[in-house]
């Protein structure tokens, strides 16, 4: 286990350091792919709940991640129109704050999580797949065919939002941003994974029955650990939509489900710092190979296929040794 | 509203689910037989209308690109069944969904590569063009009802083929005892890849004969992949029957929904707030629906636990 600590704090510190590297050479669009990483690291550190923890395979996190960023799009736009989002029967105006807006995230994720949730564990396996993609497609259908929000084209911002005491503007700080709340989503997931209600977890996915044989319901303990997992991608969200300045149905599109499940598989299934390996890998594959050639997914491809058929601990597996359970 | 029209939205919604049944039969069978999730199902049916959209283009015959599409589709799915998804049987779901994920980046990023990102387009043989005059008088498409009347053939022809020959019966042998069928004799690995490019290459019909009515593009397979899940879904996993009901159900849902909805907001709210909620609404109506049929049975209509 200390090689695959060493590992992870190599990973953390290299994250930190490549960002603070672009900032004293002046490199903004290095550090801008930095903050992409700690934003996409975080979204997959809360499907990993769900998925590394609880077993739960959700191909529709991009629920979670769109609600972070159209909590951001919805706020900040009546924000910046001046106009409330309601007027009766009371009046809510929109809000240019981050700290709002994240909790805004938070809780819409929540209460999306808790709805689809409930749903979708009432059937396992295959079933929870197809679902929870196919509750990703209804999100997805919703934001496109509603005109509110700017519906097809999406909704753009002019300023990016926020945060006291801090200029968001500068990338640099925009990062730190971006990686403290990426530190305290992993401290939370260990934390998680240690408290009495991971090692739950973690039995309810390696034997429900048994779990529920000593009074401890997985229904209920997968649940929450569906609603906790949304809430850190739907915050995660809100951060990606403020990095771009823009919100669309993209963010809501299965392949941005497949994507974070896929920031995982690089990384490393059941693994703490797996997302953040697979992020950084992704991106730095996307921009790489982005450059090489316009076809670059189907290297990405090619690779996705390799890591699943041959490297099943994913990168950090082939670094750090396999002595991780894996069921 | 004239019944004229609606009788056309119910021909439309029969049309949307015949074909969804033959995207549903495949994967339902694969999952049936193989207890394979395919997300690659909809990369078969793109590969089905490029090669049908490729076909024509070069000669010009409507059939021959039918045949072309069957033809390149079940070779695609028998080398990826070879190549790839032979490994994934014994691994678990999350690793069939994410290497399958794979075959779909790998699928659409190839045909970007050989076709261009352009949409190709398949025309309608000249003897179906137009429309034809059914009872009643109502003027249809006559290429749209060619498309029911031969996807309820295919449809007939595959229980035919699982209920009365004996590769069907080794496929429900196979549904019920993977073991005792291979210990019985069958070469099993053989089964299963006849199988998956007798699924695939259903897709691939099915990608042929829409690619006629929409474009033929890149990307084209996902959409359908995912309606597709939700019939299998609400008609229970591993049911052909299931598959069959559910798709009748989703295709007609849909297209009644997006034609009804707007009409039925518009007696409560002006006509274009009614359109936008209807239209919203109803393109989430038949996820409303999966999530009613799983509420009151949560293994579909016709599935086992």
């Amino acid at each position: 286990m200390t090689r695959e600590r060493l590992v992870n704090a190599v990973i953390l510190l290299g994250l930190l350091g490549t960002a603070l590297g672009a900032w004293a050479m002046d490199a903004p669009y290095t550090i801008t792919l930095a903050t992409k990483v700690a934003i996409l690291a975080l979204a997959g550190v809360g499907l990993n709940i769900a998925l590394g923890l609880g077993g739960l395979v959700s191909l529709g996190h991009a629920v979670f991640f769109g609600i972070g960023g159209y909590a951001m799009g919805i706020l900040a736009s009546h924000a910046q129109s001046y106009s409330p989002i309601l007027t009766t029967p009371f009046v809510i105006e929109g809000t240019k704050s981050m700290p709002v807006i994240w909790l805004v995230a938070i809780l819409a994720s929540a209460l999306a999580g808790l709805v689809i949730g409930a749903l979708s564990l009432r059937t396992s396996g295959v079933y929870f797949i197809m679902i929870t993609l196919a509750f990703g497609q209804m999100f997805f259908y919703f934001a496109i065919s509603w005109p509110a929000y700017g519906g097809e084209d999406g909704l753009s911002i002019y300023v990016r939002n926020g945060f006291p005491g801090l200029n968001t503007l500068d990338p640099i700080q925009f990062f730190l941003i971006c990686f403290v709340l990426l530190a305290l989503g992993l401290g939370l997931t260990a934390r998680l994974a240690r408290s009495a209600f991971g090692l739950a977890l973690t039995s309810a996915r390696q034997n429900a029955a048994r779990v529920q044989a000593v009074g401890i319901s997985p229904y209920r303990l997968r649940l929450v650990a569906f609603m906790l997992s949304g809430m850190v991608t739907g915050l995660a969200g809100a951060l990606y939509a403020d990095l771009n300045r823009f919100v669309s149905p993209t963010m809501f599109s299965w392949q941005t489900s497949g994507e974070i499940m896929v920031f995982i598989i690089l990384g490393g299934v059941g693994r703490l710092f797996g997302p953040v390996v697979g992020a950084a890998v992704f991106i730095v594959l996307e921009h790489v190979l982005g450059g090489l050639s316009e076809y670059w997914h189907i290297y990405l491809g090619a690779l996705l296929l390799l890591v699943v058929l041959f490297a099943r601990g994913g990168i950090i597996g082939l670094v750090a040794g396999r002595e991780v359970a894996h069921d | 509203m004239s019944a004229v029209l609606f009788i056309e939205q119910v021909l439309n919604g029969l049309q949307l689910g015949v074909m969804l049944f033959l995207m549903a039969a495949g994967l339902t069978l694969i999952f049936g037989v193989m207890g394979l999730i395919n997300l690659a199902h909809g990369s078969l049916y793109m590969v089905g209308a490029f090669a049908a959209a490729a076909v024509a283009g070069a000669t010009g015959s409507f059939l021959l690109a039918l045949m072309a599409s069957l033809a390149a589709a079940a070779a695609a799915g028998a080398v990826v069944e070879v190549l790839v998804i032979r490994r994934l049987y014994a691994r678990d779901h999350l690793d069939q969904v994410l290497a399958t994920f794979a075959l779909i980046l790998i699928f659409s990023e190839g045909t970007r590569w050989i076709f261009g990102s352009f949409p190709l387009f398949l025309d309608i043989p000249a003897v179906l063009s137009g429309p034809v005059t059914l009872p009643g008088g109502i003027a249809y498409p006559k290429y749209r009802l060619a498309i029911i009347l031969a996807g309820l053939a295919v449809a007939g022809g595959l229980y035919l083929l699982i209920t009365r020959t004996r590769i069907g019966i080794q496929i429900r042998a196979g549904e019920a005892d993977r073991e005792m069928i291979a210990a019985l004799g069958v070469d099993i690995s053989k089964l299963y890849t006849l199988v998956f490019a007798l699924g695939a290459a259903l897709a691939g019909f099915a990608g042929a004969l829409v690619g006629a009515i929409q474009s033929v593009q890149v990307g084209m397979g996902e959409p359908v992949l995912i309606l597709a899940f939700v019939v299998i879904v609400i008609g229970g996993i591993g049911s052909i029957k299931g598959a069959f009901v559910g798709a009748l159900l989703v295709g007609m849902t849909d297209t009644l929904g997006r034609f009804l909805l707007p009409g039925l907001f518009g007696l409560m709210m002006d006509p274009s707030a009614a359109t936008t909620v209807g239209s919203a609404l109803a393109s989430m109506l038949i996820y409303v629906l999966m999530a009613l049929v799983l509420l009151v049975r949560p293994t579909g209509l016709y599935g086992t636990a």
